[in-house]
C-alpha cells in the first residue's frame, strides 16, 4: 500500500502520482499522512482506488472525483468533493461550506456537520450528512439528493429545481420555491437506499424524515410579475 | 482575500511563547496576503502607566522625541524602538498631554495604538519579513491577533494595514468589506470617535469602541455589529482582557477555530493552526455565522 507523507512530499507530487494511475492499477489503496490542512489533496482522481487521508484537509479536497473513494479522518475545508462525478467521498469530521457543490454524481458522506451552502447547485450527487447543515444548503439544486439527519439552517433549498431533500430534524426556514412534500413509500425506499449506501441504514428510521423539494413556480416567467422588471 | 490569525492563551506557562506561536501562524498566511501585515500583542502592563505605539517614516529618530514632549510626561518616559515603530511608556495621567505634544511637534508620527497593554505593529511587505523586522517571535503576552493583506480595493500602504485601533487596548482585524462605512463614520465622528483613514475596517473598530465606551461588554458590542454593520466580514477583536470573533450572517469569509485547555486559536484556514501544540487533540470547529464568540481573562 503506497504511503505518502505530506510532511516531506508535496501536494503536487501526491496528486501527480494519483493521476498517473491506470484503470487496472494494482496500487488500489493509498494512505496520506500529515495533510495539515493543505488544499486540493486528492483532487481530480479518475480511477477506482481508495485514498485514506489521516487528519484535517484544506480547500477542494477530492474535487472533481471520478470513481475513487476518498476518506478523510479529520475535518475538511471549503468545497469538499466539489463537482464530483462518481465514486465516494467520506469525511469523519465536519465539512466547511459548499461541500459537494455542483456535484454531478457519486456519494458524499459527512459524518459530522456541514457548514453553509452544502450541495449548492448540486446536479446529481447524493449527499448524506449525519449532523446538521448550514444556511442556504441545496441552493439552486438541480438533481440528486441531500439527506440530513440533524437540522438545516436558513433558506434550505432556495430556488431549487428538482433535487430531493430529506431532513430528520428541523429546517430553520425554507428558501424561495422550496416546499414540504409528501413522504410516500416510494420516497422512503429511495431514502433507505441512500442511507444503506452511506452505511447507516440500520441506525436510522426513514419514517422520521420529512421531504422537501421544488414547488416549480419559478420555472417559467409569470406575466403577473412583469411590473417587477 | 486576506488572512487572519488570533491566539488567546489560557495557560500562563505559554505566555513567553505567544510571539513565536503568532509569528508562525502569520507566516503561514503569506499566501492569503503578501502585501502588508500587522499584529497586535497584549504584553505586560504596569500600574498607572500607558503604552503608546508610534509609527514614523523610515529613519525617524524616536529618541529625539523625548526632548520635545518631556514636559508633558514630567520627565517620566521610557522608549523602546523596534524598526519603524516605538513603544512609549508614560504615566497614565499624562496620556492626553503626551498625545497633544506629539501631534504638535511630530505630525509625521502616527499613534498606532494606546492602552495599558496593547502594542500594534504594521508595515508593508511580506508578513513573515514584517514579523521578523519587529521581532515578534521574541514577544510575550496573553493574546495576539494578526492580519495579512492582499490589497484589492485600495493602495498597498501602511495606513491600510490592519489591525485598527480606535480605543484604549482595543483593536480589530477584518477579512471582507463593509458597504455602509461612510454613513457610520459620519455618525460615529459626531459622537467623538476619531478616524485616521477612509478605511472601512477602521469604522468597524470605531463602532466597537463606541459601543464599549457606551457601556457594552465585548459580546454585546459584537451583537450590535450584526445589525449595524452591512457587508461581508470575519472579525477578530482584542480588548485588554478579551478576544472575540464574529462572522456576518452570510459567512462568505472563511474561519476556523481550535480550543484546548491551554489556548483558543483562530485562523482563516486550518493550515494556520496545524503547528500549534496539542492541535491533534484540540476541538476544531468552524464558528457559526452571526454568532459572537468571546473569551476573557478574569
Amino acid at each position: 500500500m503506497p504511503v505518502v507523507d505530506l510532511g516531506s512530499a508535496s501536494i503536487r507530487e501526491l496528486n501527480q502520482s494519483l493521476h498517473d494511475l491506470g484503470p487496472d492499477t494494482n496500487e488500489t489503496h493509498w494512505s496520506v499522512l500529515n495533510p495539515r490542512g493543505a488544499h486540493a489533496i486528492a483532487a481530480g482522481l479518475q480511477v477506482p482506488v481508495t485514498v485514506e487521508i489521516d487528519g484535517h484537509v484544506g480547500y477542494y479536497c477530492a474535487g472533481m472525483n471520478k470513481q475513487a473513494k476518498v476518506v478523510i479522518t479529520g475535518n475538511a475545508g471549503v468545497g469538499l468533493a466539489e463537482n464530483m462525478m462518481s465514486g465516494e467521498v467520506r469525511v469523519l469530521g465536519d465539512a466547511s461550506q459548499a461541500a459537494g457543490a455542483t456535484g454531478h454524481g457519486g456519494l458524499l458522506v459527512i459524518e459530522g456537520n456541514a457548514a453553509a451552502r452544502c450541495g449548492i447547485s448540486m446536479k446529481g450527487i447524493d449527499i448524506v450528512v449525519k449532523g446538521s447543515v448550514g444556511h442556504m444548503s441545496a441552493f439552486m439544486a438541480q438533481a440528486g439528493s441531500l439527506v440530513v439527519l440533524g437540522d438545516a439552517g436558513e433558506s434550505l433549498g432556495d430556488s431549487i429545481y428538482e433535487a430531493r431533500l430529506y431532513v430528520r430534524g428541523t429546517p430553520k426556514s425554507l428558501g424561495a420555491d422550496c416546499i414540504e412534500k409528501p413522504m410516500t413509500g416510494h420516497h422512503k425506499a429511495k431514502l433507505r437506499a441512500r442511507l444503506d449506501a452511506a452505511g447507516i441504514g440500520g441506525e436510522v428510521d426513514v419514517s422520521e424524515f420529512r421531504r422537501y423539494g421544488s414547488a416549480r413556480t419559478l420555472y417559467n416567467f409569470h406575466v403577473d410579475n412583469v411590473a417587477a422588471y | 482575500m486576506c488572512g487572519i490569525v488570533g491566539l488567546f492563551l489560557k495557560d500562563r506557562a505559554l505566555e513567553p511563547e505567544l510571539g513565536a506561536m503568532t509569528a508562525g501562524m502569520l507566516a503561514t498566511m503569506c499566501d492569503r496576503g503578501p502585501d502588508s501585515a500587522g499584529f497586535a500583542i497584549y504584553g505586560a502592563g504596569a500600574p498607572d502607566r500607558m503604552k503608546l505605539t508610534l509609527r514614523g517614516p523610515a529613519g525617524t529618530d524616536f529618541y529625539a522625541i523625548e526632548g520635545h514632549i518631556g514636559a508633558a510626561t514630567g520627565g517620566d518616559m521610557k522608549i523602546e524602538v523596534r524598526d519603524t515603530h516605538a513603544v512609549l511608556s508614560v504615566p497614565e495621567r499624562a496620556l492626553a498631554d503626551v498625545r497633544a505634544a506629539l501631534a504638535d511637534t511630530h505630525p509625521e508620527i502616527d499613534v498606532v495604538s494606546f492602552g495599558k497593554r496593547v502594542e500594534i505593529y504594521k508595515e508593508v511587505g511580506r508578513p513573515d519579513l514584517v514579523a521578523e523586522r519587529f521581532g515578534l517571535a521574541s514577544m510575550a503576552g496573553t493574546h495576539a491577533i494578526g492580519h495579512t493583506r492582499m490589497a484589492t480595493e485600495s493602495a498597498v500602504t501602511t495606513d491600510g494595514a490592519h489591525p485598527f485601533s480606535t480605543g484604549a487596548d482595543q483593536c480589530l482585524v477584518h477579512n471582507g468589506s463593509l458597504s455602509n462605512h461612510n454613513r457610520l463614520r459620519r455618525e460615529l465622528s459626531r459622537d467623538g470617535i476619531v478616524f485616521e483613514t477612509e478605511n472601512d475596517t477602521e469604522v468597524a473598530a470605531g463602532y466597537l469602541s463606541w459601543r464599549i465606551r457606551e457601556g457594552a461588554r465585548l459580546d454585546e458590542a459584537l451583537e450590535g455589529a450584526l445589525s449595524d454593520l452591512d457587508g461581508f466580514f470575519t472579525f477578530v477583536v482584542g480588548t485588554e482582557a478579551g478576544f472575540g470573533v464574529l462572522r456576518d450572517p452570510i459567512a462568505c469569509k472563511p474561519a476556523i477555530m481550535a480550543e484546548t485547555d491551554k489556548y483558543v486559536a483562530f485562523g482563516s484556514e486550518f493550515r494556520v493552526l496545524a503547528d500549534l501544540p496539542g492541535i491533534e487533540i484540540a476541538r476544531v470547529w468552524e464558528p457559526e455565522p452571526a454568532h459572537p464568540y468571546f473569551w476573557e481573562h478574569a
